[in-house]
């Protein structure tokens, strides 16, 4: 029970962001509206960039910029006093793509709901069955 | 000038975008040459990267000029540089056959369709071209967004579709997003050749393991591996002829290439095939794909939905031959991306064609379109021999690696169910073959000979021809497989499998 | 064995495909239409003659047109055997191309262009059989040829030819697929070559059970043979218009079958191992099966062309039944049986269609006095009959004559007794036709004493089969000796 514990609390970033993915995973599979799906898929997405973010992050560790800037050949830089930047970096990137996710993913919603004025996808399903 | 292909076949059609979404505010007819010349570009950048690859072996280009691991490299092999050839012709005669019937599809959203169109291929191109795992990611949501544009602009259905297709599309990228990831984690290095010299020691590792398992979910979604196939079939039945086209003979099969690449590239074939010892379930896996791709297309009385079910069952087919664990599986499987690209192409556009001339594809709305559409049906027909996988046509020879594999891996299955689509697609395609040929039927006695009218309403030659292209590449890349085989493929796949 | 280089071979098979856009390009001119396609198969025709004296010379002529997979070519080999059935098919184009301008004139068939192009093809498709010298070249043409008959099957595009077209393409490439195509990788897998040897290939490559397995693969899979159970797609096929029926499934295709068969048992496997192996029997049981079933159901047969349709399937399996004996004089019988009957049953396909085009008839029971008013077709059908039974003065006497020697060399009293009482079982149900056609008055008047045959583009053609048939039995040392040379013993 203990080494359960320990296991918790030791890697507790990497069990939020599985409980934060599975609820996103949840909301895609289970929810009917699409608008709720489309925030399920965010919500995914967010838990991998968050999964990233807490890689790089070090306790008791500071920007990635050193700090005697001149004549940083005279100090000793160590490593252990730095976050790592390149996941964050990544992220970067990985935000934007998870935005223009989205706007496309709202954009069809858009298209769906004028087409058919329901967002429910039970009652989509049912209009396209009716033709 | 030929140092910069690898950078030019990414950048001109990224630019290009650009430009031709400008011009399609200022006039729509810029849209289609500037799109053509971009392919173009990119096109011929690819041709003469695969011949300098023929030529010199891997090309290492960094981006920027930084040194990797720290910058981006492209790496150009004779894997890639095969897959880029095919990607940037198939784009390019797409492109050319569907300007008719972009034109009449959706007049008014000419721009924004090359726009993405064009940015959908620099897409597919950057993900086969790029030596860096991160950068894959990105170029595949790029590719994964602007399709999902692409299908959504077709019919009724189509957004709803493409809208699940996002869903599921998202999925898979950001599972392998979480498997790049892990390997970070345990390697601290993105670059693809730097992450394959610094893993051997950490086979054993659990993360390694979850790393690979947790990419190859996410490529198989991307490529509708059955089960996780579902959004496939209607995601592309409803999109535009052009559309479909497009995305069905590509990102299939570029999902297959960055599959095998994890495999080869980025994992060692020892780990892939050895190490993990799920490649018989994979096997099996592929079996159950094939053969219910087949059933389900047997069910379908809908020309394009019924193709829909065929490339998912042709996905089948790679799969099953890339984790086979042989050379000759494995060489079947890269021919096969070739091949099936070409084949539904072809297929594809006939599609295309059928809808421009009759509006419609349903099985019924085809009768006696061989007397309407002899030049289309005649490529239909060399497509479907192809299909069919009957020799001197290209399907055959992959075909022939693959059951050749499945013979020296012993696994009788997989072989069967390979006979089985082959039996399954020439039951499929008869049954459209029967209905264009004979339907409607005639009393032929009364109609006397050779004098009774028969009304051609052939689609435009700018479809026609690009299409007779594609059918006669479908024979000669058949005849050519032993060159192709011999001087690229064998290249491709490392001496270690067997 | 020595080999010569020489395109020949690909000539040949290109005269008829060639000659195809020519074809489309003269739809509105039928007869400059014709006029080609006698040119072509009268080019072809002395390509291959002119290959004759080579390869009675003992020579072979090779020619290699690409290598499609590393050490797999599509290529050419011209031997004895292969000769002697790409002289039969492309000599009998020439007169079913005469016949098919009387046949489909006659009767103002449709879509006639589409007609004589696939019938090109065939031929290309038969000839590149016949000139194969790999089982993959083989099953290439054969594909081809499968694919290619599919329309002049289903030529009259009524909902009877369908489904005719649909079962002819469930037995041919259904099997094609699932039995010839893995029994060929299989066998490329053990023995690293498709190259057609004098002993086979795969002589020391595998196990009893795994050849047994192979041969029953592929004796079956090339169902063009018709060999039971795979039969039912011929009598089907016979919708087609009658010199379809004639050349193709009398001639070219089921031939191709047993010239693909034959090529199996002595280019694949070699007769030394399957003797060692004491498999030719199964064969042989099969084959004998075949013939005595197919032979009557041909009795009960009132549709002329179902009859002869049977007919042809049991005819097949002789020569299967011949090359299985795995005697020397068996193959020469089983050889030369696929030229005698080939002459034979064009004739009688012929005949059949002559009847029709002149009066509309198609049942046995209406031809009772037909003799007299279509003397000629009546006795060119008596001669045809007289071939296919194999007595003397026809060239079929020859085939089933060495057949029967096979038997015996072979010590295999049963297939003695299957053959001569088949024999019997042909006199039976051709014979009959025969006599009624002259000696027996029709019950109602329907054919006046006055003599009225079908056009002379009809009956020319099956008056020259049939002198054939009466001069192969004078002349049959070509036939002989390629099939004696093709043995090479």
């Amino acid at each position: 029970m203990s080494d359960l514990m320990q296991m918790l609390v030791a890697k507790y970033n990497y069990w939020i962001y599985i409980t934060l993915m599975m609820i996103g995973l949840y909301a895609m599979i289970a929810k009917n509206n699409l608008v709720k799906k489309i925030v399920g898929m965010s919500i995914f997405q967010t838990a991998i960039i968050l999964f990233y973010v807490s890689t790089g992050a070090k306790k008791g560790a500071t920007i990635p910029i050193i700090e005697h800037g001149h004549g940083a050949e005279t100090h000793v830089v160590h490593a252990v006093d730095y976050i790592n930047p390149l996941p964050h970096v990544l992220m970067l990137t990985a935000i934007v793509v998870a935005v223009a996710t989205l706007g496309v993913a709202l954009a069809l919603a858009i298209r769906v709901y004028n087409r058919y004025n329901t967002l429910e996808e039970d009652e989509i399903l049912a209009q396209i069955r009716e033709k | 000038m030929s140092q910069q292909y690898p950078a030019l076949l990414v950048v001109v059609p990224l630019l290009s975008a650009l430009v031709i979404c400008g011009a399609g505010w200022v006039n729509k007819r810029l849209c289609f040459p500037i799109a053509v010349a971009a392919l173009g570009v990119a096109a011929y950048s690819c041709i003469g990267l695969l011949l300098r690859v023929l030529d010199e072996g891997v090309i290492v280009y960094k981006l920027g000029g930084w040194d990797p691991p720290m910058g981006i490299a492209y790496y150009v092999d004779h894997l890639n540089g095969l897959v880029l050839v095919v990607v940037s012709v198939v784009a390019l005669l797409n492109l050319i056959a569907s300007k008719k019937s972009i034109d009449q599809e959706f007049p008014d959203k000419i721009g924004p369709f090359y726009t993405l169109y064009v940015l959908m291929v620099t897409g597919l191109l950057g993900i086969v071209v790029t030596g860096d795992a991160f950068n894959l990611y990105v170029l595949l949501e790029i590719a994964a967004l602007t399709g999902y544009g692409l299908l959504a602009m077709g019919e009724d259905r189509a957004p709803l579709a493409a809208l699940n297709y996002l869903y599921m599309g998202t999925i898979g990228a950001c599972f392998y997003l979480l498997g790049v990831g892990y390997l970070y984690i345990v390697t601290g290095s993105l670059n693809m050749v730097d992450i394959a010299r610094i893993l051997p020691p950490l086979y054993q590792s659990k993360a390694v393991l979850g790393a690979f398992i947790i990419c190859m979910v996410g490529v198989w979604l991307k490529m509708a591996f059955f089960p996780l196939h579902a959004w496939l079939p209607n995601a592309y039945t409803y999109a535009p002829s052009a559309a479909s086209s497009l995305i069905a003979p590509l990102v299939t099969k570029v999902m297959i290439y960055v599959m095998i690449r994890l495999m080869l590239t980025v994992f060692t074939p020892e780990f892939a095939f050895t190490t993990l010892a799920v490649s018989d379930s994979i096997v099996w896996l592929a079996v159950i794909a094939i053969v219910m791709g087949a059933i389900l297309a047997l069910t379908e009385r809908n020309l394009k939905k019924m193709l829909t079910y065929i490339v998912v069952a042709e996905v089948g087919y790679m799969v099953g031959g890339a984790w086979l664990g042989n050379r000759a599986g494995m060489t079947g499987a890269i021919l096969h991306i070739v091949n099936d690209a070409l084949m539904t192409l072809c297929v594809f556009l006939v599609a295309g064609n059928i809808v421009y001339k009759l509006k419609g594809y349903a099985f019924d709305d085809l009768k006696g379109l061989y007397r309407k559409m002899p030049f289309t049906m005649t490529a239909f027909t060399v497509g479907v021999l192809s299909m069919i996988g009957v020799p001197p046509t290209c399907g055959f020879f992959s075909k022939w690696y693959l059951i050749l594999g499945a013979i020296r891996a012993e696994h009788w299955v997989f072989m069967g169910a390979l006979l089985f689509s082959s039996l399954v697609n020439a039951v499929l395609f008869f049954r459209i073959i029967e209905i264009a040929f004979f339907e409607p039927f005639t009393d032929h006695h009364a109609h006397g000979h050779d004098h009774q009218p028969e009304p051609i309403d052939e689609a435009p030659l700018s479809m026609v021809v690009p299409l007779w292209i594609v059918a006669a590449a479908l024979v000669i890349v058949g005849i050519y497989t032993s060159d192709i085989v011999t001087k690229i493929i064998q290249f491709a796949i490392p001496e270690g499998i067997l | 064995m020595e080999t010569i280089t020489s395109i020949k071979p690909l000539l040949a098979v290109l005269a008829s495909l060639l000659v195809v856009p020519i074809l489309v390009t003269s739809t509105r001119m039928p007869n400059v239409r014709e006029a080609w396609t006698f040119v072509a198969a009268t080019v072809k025709f002395l390509i291959v003659l002119s290959m004759l004296p080579t390869v009675l010379k003992g020579t072979e002529i090779v020619y290699t047109v690409a290598e499609v997979i590393p050490g797999l070519a599509i290529k050419f080999r011209v031997d004895a055997f292969g000769m002697l059935f790409a002289l039969v098919s492309s000599s009998l184009w020439i007169i079913t191309s005469a016949y098919s301008i009387g046949y489909m004139r006659g009767l103002k068939e449709h879509s006639q262009t589409r007609y004589f192009c696939y019938f090109a093809i065939c031929l290309s498709a038969t000839v590149g059989v016949a000139f194969s010298a790999n089982l993959l070249t083989l099953y290439l043409f054969y594909e081809m040829l499968s694919l290619a008959t599919y329309p002049l099957v289903t030529h009259h595009q009524d909902p009877e030819a369908r489904k005719s077209g649909r079962k002819y393409l469930l037995y041919i490439l259904g099997t094609s697929i699932a039995f010839v195509l893995p029994a060929m990788l299989i066998s490329y897998n053990l023995a690293g070559t498709l190259e057609f040897a004098k002993q086979g290939f795969l002589a020391g490559t595998a196990s009893k059970p795994l050849i047994l397995f192979l041969l029953i693969l592929l004796v079956f899979g090339f169902a063009k043979v018709a060999i039971m159970p795979f039969h039912s797609w011929l009598p089907a096929a016979m919708v087609a218009p009658t010199p379809v029926s004639a050349l193709l499934h009398a001639v070219a295709v089921v031939k191709v079958g047993a010239f693909s068969i034959l090529r199996m048992i002595t280019g694949v496997f070699g007769t030394d191992l399957l003797l060692d192996l004491h498999l030719g029997t199964l064969v042989c049981y099969a084959a004998a099966f075949t013939v005595i079933v197919a032979s009557l159901i041909a009795l009960t047969q009132d549709e002329l062309k179902r009859r002869l349709a049977f007919s042809t399937i049991g005819q097949l399996s002789y020569i299967i039944l011949g090359i299985a004996l795995l005697s020397p004089k068996g193959m020469i019988g089983g050889m030369t049986h696929i030229a005698m009957h080939a002459f034979g049953k064009i004739t009688l396909f012929f005949c059949a269609g002559a009847i029709a085009v002149a009066t509309g008839k198609k049942y046995v029971s209406q031809m009772v006095g037909i003799g007299k008013r279509m003397p000629v077709t009546m006795i060119a059908f008596f001669i045809g009959s007289l071939s296919v039974i194999g007595l003397p003065p026809t060239g079929g006497f020859f085939s089933k004559w060495y057949l029967v020697l096979g038997t015996l060399q072979a010590d295999q009293m049963p297939m003695l007794l299957v053959l001569l009482g088949s024999s019997l079982l042909n006199a039976a149900y051709f014979l009959p036709i025969v006599y009624k056609a002259f000696f027996c008055t029709p019950e109602e008047s329907m054919f006046e004493n006055k003599v009225e045959e079908a056009p002379i583009w009809c009956v020319a053609p099956l008056v020259v089969t049939a002198v054939c048939s009466i001069v192969l039995f004078f002349y049959p040392t070509v036939f002989l000796n390629l099939a004696t040379l093709a043995i090479g013993k």
